[in-house]
């Protein structure tokens, strides 16, 4: 890789990692992959086993693609990129159907649908495509965590509020009465714009401070 | 096949089951070309046929997979066709409808990306219907996201004019407003008896 132009990136950037976790965090600020954020966090064990499986197919697919770069031929990029994404996807699907039936069965066709996820793709096009190994791997855990992270928040507010429990055990008291809407179709799109909408008070008000 | 089964499919693919609302498909286009009523609609119509075009495809490759005792293979050739199929209505309509062709523009090479037309594919393999019950159930999804994608836009274009505070603005307001539609069509559930 020596010969490469961006001589500069041969060296690890810790920032490619942690822009991943809050600055450039792919659900609340880039808004992207937003089937799988809003459908399949009715529960946590739900989130955290989509949140894995995705960072599983963005880590192998940014390394293949970024390993592959100089090889890969300009005009048929993105076919190539959605065959890579989707030969890692199908091992993911029957992985997780091997260790638990019951969450594949919960999770159904939305394992498969990481496919067409566009945090996949648009990191391979945006970064793998262009920097070295190590940099695209760091920049994959930092993209996963993230999007693990957002999942992980709207899992736990739904699971909460919608069932009483977090991951199964009972953490409010037996005289609560669930919202049941938080765990249907409808409480998915309030807890995520929710979220959004306090996410975009905190800025602006950073933004207030600063300009004083 | 009788007419009633078809009939409930249909009604279950864009009501009951709405492709957006219920099952989150396709949210990206959703929330990305529902700001004008106009682009919204031919949209939706884009949606329609490619959905057409490609659960006749799914269907095809399932049974020669079957054929071939290869089930693992099918995910990765169902993306591979949808894409090309999209690729080839593409060049089709350039060719003979250059009208209708610039009317669709840049939405019809988008809609390869849109998670629903690949979920259209693996819901019908999974629920093992016939060609028959597959162009019923593709026409729903396609009618139902084709509903959902009016509607929004129809919303979008009060709420411009309306007075909204600054935080609210933009994503967030929009998936407020998708959250509520999605609890309107829960009113639907009670048609499937």
């Amino acid at each position: 890789m020596s010969n490469h132009p961006d001589a500069a990136a041969k060296t690890l950037d810790t920032n490619e990692f942690i822009k991943g976790l809050w600055k450039e965090n792919p659900v609340f600020i880039q808004v992207l992959g937003m089937c799988p954020t809003l459908a399949v966090t009715n529960s946590v064990i739900n989130a955290i086993t989509m949140g894995l499986a995705t960072s599983f197919v963005l880590i192998m697919s940014n390394l293949l693609v970024s390993s592959l770069r100089h090889v890969i031929p300009k005009q048929v990029r993105i076919a190539t990129y959605i065959l890579i994404i989707a030969s890692f996807v199908t091992v993911a699907d029957y992985v997780i159907q091997a260790v638990s039936l019951d969450v594949y069965k919960s999770l159904g066709a939305f394992i498969a649908l990481i496919v067409v996820n566009c945090i996949i793709l648009g990191r391979a096009e945006a970064f793998a495509s262009k920097n070295s190994v190590g940099n695209s791997l760091l920049d994959a855990l930092g993209m996963g965590v993230g999007f693990t992270f957002a999942l992980l928040c709207l899992g736990g507010v739904r699971e909460i509020m919608g069932n009483g429990t977090f991951l199964g055990y009972h953490v409010l008291s037996a005289h609560y009465q669930p919202w049941i809407i938080m765990i249907l179709p409808g409480g998915g799109f309030f807890t995520l714009g929710a979220w959004l909408l306090l996410f975009n008070y905190l800025r602006k008000r950073k933004e207030k401070i600063s300009m004083q | 096949m009788d007419f009633d089964n078809l009939s409930f499919i249909f009604i279950n693919a864009s009501l009951i089951n709405n492709f957006v609302l219920a099952y989150f498909l396709g949210i990206c286009p959703f929330l990305g070309v529902s700001g004008s009523l106009a682009t919204a609609t031919r949209m939706g119509f884009a949606v329609i046929f490619v959905m057409l075009v490609s659960s006749t495809c799914a269907y095809g490759i399932h049974s020669l997979l079957l054929m071939l005792h290869a089930p693992y293979l099918e995910l990765i050739s169902f993306i591979v066709v949808i894409a090309s199929a999209v690729q080839l209505v593409e060049m089709f309509i350039k060719k003979f409808s250059p009208a209708l062709f610039r009317a669709l523009g840049i939405f019809l090479p988008l809609i390869t990306t849109n998670c629903a037309i690949l979920a259209l594919a693996l819901f019908q393999t999974a629920k093992g219907y016939s060609f028959i019950e597959c162009l019923v159930f593709a026409l729903g999804a396609g009618v139902g996201f084709t509903i959902a994608l009016v509607l929004m836009a129809g919303i979008r274009e009060k709420l411009d004019l309306a007075e909204i505070p600054d935080t609210v603005k933009g994503t967030a307001l929009a998936i407020m407003v998708a959250g509520i539609l999605s609890l309107t069509f829960m009113g639907f559930a009670g048609l499937g008896g």
